[in-house]
């Protein structure tokens, strides 16, 4: 045990983000990872800090971006474990473009998003999963916005794994993680995640009393069950895996990569450089 | 030297029939120099290009024709006044040009004939070899090369046709060009990343940029290179800042309204010591601007782009050697020193072909990242080094952890809020540009040594200002010399304080409505240019030009 360290936090005592930290750790460990072979990228945010606080390669970037950065890394050299480990308003706000995107790319990485429904950082503004009339600073009347379903949008746009999970479930996330880790291709899990300091509404509590294992006899081979499975909210709120297929994934997709040696580990070939200076003679 | 345009709408086919009478004339032995004037559209409107040829180097465009090959009635009408006395205009028997100089040829009959009606083109390219007193020997050849198989020989039959329907009225001279290469800007910086290593490559597509892209993904099955389309420029050189911290060459290629939204990430690369090389094709702006046209407006936003300081480095591309050889540098010192190289190029320079000696491979030089045995003790990737440089390993390629960070960090790369760290780190990234000054190569002097008025230029102007020295120096006394930037930021300045001290005028010559250049000499040297000719009509001054600009007195 112990394989990868935790470095010094800054997160409030109490934040969900030191158990999915702590599962993180266990769920690598129990892979067998090798902390050298394991890159955590980031955006900007509370949770966007997970990689400061793990032993391992780290790539903390900008708001929002981590995904891009993410999967050029993973194009780069296919023997890294990639994970994005980041929050809801880095990955569905300002980053949610990439989102949308690299689901259709189907980098083989994992992302993980601590999904507190508030802007933690900032202080307490709303954020893309922030419910409908909840009051901040910011949104004084009350969030007029409808949420974003992070479950929804992963399923319908295409990704070959996406599941939910809850801080405070600790055996759940931790096998829920090991599973998208363990999938290739783009894995999404959208965890749930008390913000202690800054949303007053979706305590831990909150999420207690509503998150519920998915039945035994849930097939996350269908996709219209899948769809239905992530439109269910409010009371109930089911955790696990809603959705996985397996693809071909980028690599797998893309001739040049499909060669067993890392693009990292290749250099051009002079003699082709030649080649084609002759054909502008 | 001989000088012809080409022109139609868009969608009639003038970027083929230009390239295969551009690669013909140039395997005959000219030296040729094409550029490219279009609409930002699919079909219809007027796009043209004027090929120039001759025996010696040609650096510029010329508006005085001695031929138009007309496909439209708005060619002739356009162009007509740039015609030599001499000249020709070729078009279709049923247009309605009219006169001495028109030669009609019913050469969409003639292609209908044949079977095809595009063949039209190679109609007009037989013509226009005869006139030019050219042989056919070269054409199978080049035809092989430009054309699916399937239509080579309705092409050949086509050029061949056109070819004996008209008379000779030049007579051919003889070059020593056959052996060069034929290239165009993006092309020749394309096959200057390729040489260097480049593995990775990410973009949007956005004019003039779009050529690079699209060069670089037909080779890169050949050259074992991933060219990825980006959702956006912001993924973009995300993805290429990814790729480089992981290990391997990346480049991504954009105009300016792409790069403003890459700015952010340009001061990413500053802050965590990531190499990254941009490229800025630039075009008219502020925001949408002229998509297909040209200008230098680019130089002030690229040398302060993205909020905070870092050491960058900016290299203007002069002319299509420059393309391929600065792009070659522009990767190593991005390697070397850790930082951004933003290469400038525009569509003048991107669109344009020119004839280039064939590039030498044999000098090659960039650098790599370290090697984990090449740090002592604890590894730091930000370690604190006399020359600002620290060791950079690659993730996963070592028992060492990696890290790269946008928030200002220490010696192990953690987030810290220390004054004195942040003193440290400061100081330690700025002294990477006491290396590059080091690196610079300075600009670029044409002319006499005892001119009088000197110009001043960077990137794609070299060209015309160079044939402009030329021509003003030609009465023999000297007058004129003239000084263009590559490197740009940081400013190379031994040449030009030396200079200027002896001359009596400085015009800076740029494609801008503010003179960017003067005011960036101004301000890290002081000097004051006397008067300026810009331009900022989005297309690109010509050598005559320059020449009549300073005869009015410029």
């Amino acid at each position: 045990m112990d394989t990868f360290k935790t470095y010094e936090t800054a997160w409030c005592p109490g934040c969900g983000n030191f158990n999915i930290l702590r599962c993180l750790k266990k769920a690598l460990e129990e892979l067998g990872k090798s902390p050298y072979e394991v890159l955590m990228v980031a955006g900007i945010g509370q949770a966007a800090k997970t990689p400061q606080y793990i032993s391992a390669n780290r790539f903390c970037g900008l708001h929002g971006r981590a995904l891009p950065a993410a999967v050029a890394a993973k194009i780069a050299n296919e023997k890294l474990t990639v994970i994005v480990d980041t929050g809801d308003g880095d990955s569905y706000g300002e980053g949610g473009n990439h989102f949308m995107h690299n689901i259709r790319r189907n980098v083989d990485i994992t992302h993980f998003v601590h999904d507190n429904q508030i802007y933690g950082l900032t202080k307490g503004q709303a954020s893309p999963t922030t419910g409908e009339g909840h009051v901040t600073d910011v949104q004084v009347d009350g969030n007029a916005n409808t949420p974003f379903n992070p479950i929804l949008m992963a399923v319908s746009a295409g990704a070959g794994f996406v599941a939910r999970a809850f801080s405070g479930d600790s055996e759940h996330l931790v096998s829920i993680m090991k599973e998208a880790i363990s999938h290739k291709g783009y894995a999404f899990v959208d965890i749930l995640q008390p913000c202690i300091s800054f949303n007053k509404v979706n305590t831990f509590a909150y999420y207690k009393s509503r998150v519920y294992h998915i039945e035994e006899s849930y097939n996350p081979a269908d996709k219209m069950e899948a769809l239905k499975k992530a439109m269910e909210a409010g009371d109930k709120i089911p955790i696990g895996v809603i959705y996985r297929e397996t693809r071909p994934d980028f690599h797998e997709k893309k001739q040049i990569l499909n060669t067993g040696v890392p693009l990292v580990d290749r250099r051009t070939d002079l003699q082709v450089v030649q080649k084609l200076i002759r054909e502008f003679v | 030297m001989y000088n012809i345009l080409i022109g139609g709408a868009a969608g009639q086919g003038i970027d083929t029939t230009v390239a295969i009478l551009e690669k013909l004339l140039k395997k005959s032995g000219y030296y040729v120099f094409t550029v490219r004037d279009f609409m930002s559209r699919v079909r219809g409107g007027h796009n043209f290009s004027m090929i120039r040829f001759g025996t010696e180097i040609i650096t510029s465009h010329n508006d005085k024709l001695d031929g138009i090959i007309a496909l439209n009635d708005e060619t002739v009408v356009l162009h007509k006044y740039k015609l030599k006395e001499k000249g020709f205009i070729l078009c279709d028997g049923s247009l309605s040009a009219e006169g001495p100089q028109v030669i009609k040829l019913d050469m969409d009959k003639m292609a209908k004939n044949l079977g095809n009606a595009r063949v039209l083109g190679s109609i007009a390219v037989g013509a226009v070899l005869k006139l030019f007193g050219e042989s056919l020997e070269d054409v199978e050849d080049i035809m092989k090369a430009s054309v699916k198989e399937q239509y080579l020989e309705i092409n050949l039959e086509a050029i061949r046709a056109g070819y004996e329907s008209v008379e000779a009225r030049f007579a051919h001279m003889e070059g020593k060009f056959s052996d060069w290469m034929l290239i165009s800007g993006s092309r020749a910086l394309a096959m200057g990343a390729i040489a260097a290593g480049l593995q990775f490559y990410s973009a949007y597509p956005m004019s003039p940029s779009t050529p690079i892209m699209e060069f670089l993904a037909s080779k890169s099955n050949e050259t074992g290179m991933v060219v990825e389309q980006a959702e956006d420029e912001i993924a973009a050189v995300n993805m290429a800042l990814g790729a480089s911290y992981a290990g391997v060459r990346a480049m991504t290629g954009t105009s300016g309204g792409g790069f403003c939204l890459k700015v952010e990430t340009l001061g990413f690369s500053g802050i965590a010591e990531i190499p990254l090389v941009a490229v800025d094709v630039q075009r008219p702006g502020p925001a949408t601007g002229l998509p297909t046209r040209t200008e230098q407006s680019d130089l002030k936003f690229v040398i302060s782009a993205a909020q905070g300081e870092f050491p960058r480095m900016v290299i203007a591309l002069r002319n299509h050697e420059d393309a391929f050889y600065q792009t070659i540098r522009a990767f190593h010192l991005a390697e070397e020193c850790q930082i951004p190289v933003i290469m400038l190029s525009d569509q003048y320079l991107g669109d344009s072909t020119a004839t280039v000696k064939p590039y030498e491979l044999s000098n090659i030089h960039v650098a790599e990242a370290a090697k984990a045995d090449e740090t002592e003790g604890e590894y730091l990737r930000y370690r604190l080094t006399q020359d600002g440089i620290s060791p950079r390993l690659v993730p996963g390629k070592s028992r060492h952890f990696v890290s790269a960070d946008s928030d200002e960090h220490d010696e192990g790369g953690f987030i810290t809020e220390s004054a004195q760290v942040r003193r440290a780190m400061m100081d330690k990234r700025m002294r990477k540009l006491k290396k590059l000054e080091e690196e610079l190569l300075e600009p670029e002097f044409l002319g006499t040594e005892k001119c009088t008025t000197l110009l001043l230029g960077w990137g794609s102007t070299y060209g015309p200002i160079a044939e402009a020295v030329k021509g003003l120096n030609e009465d023999g006394k000297g007058e004129y010399g003239a000084l263009v930037f590559g490197d740009i930021y940081p400013l190379p300045v031994k040449k030009l304080e030396k200079l200027a001290s002896a001359v009596k005028y400085i015009i800076n010559v740029e494609q801008n409505a503010t003179g960017q250049l003067a005011d960036l000499v101004r301000e890290k040297t002081g000097i004051q240019c006397s008067s300026g000719i810009l331009k900022y009509d989005g297309r690109q001054i010509s050598g005559e030009e320059i020449v009549q600009r300073i005869r009015k007195g410029a």
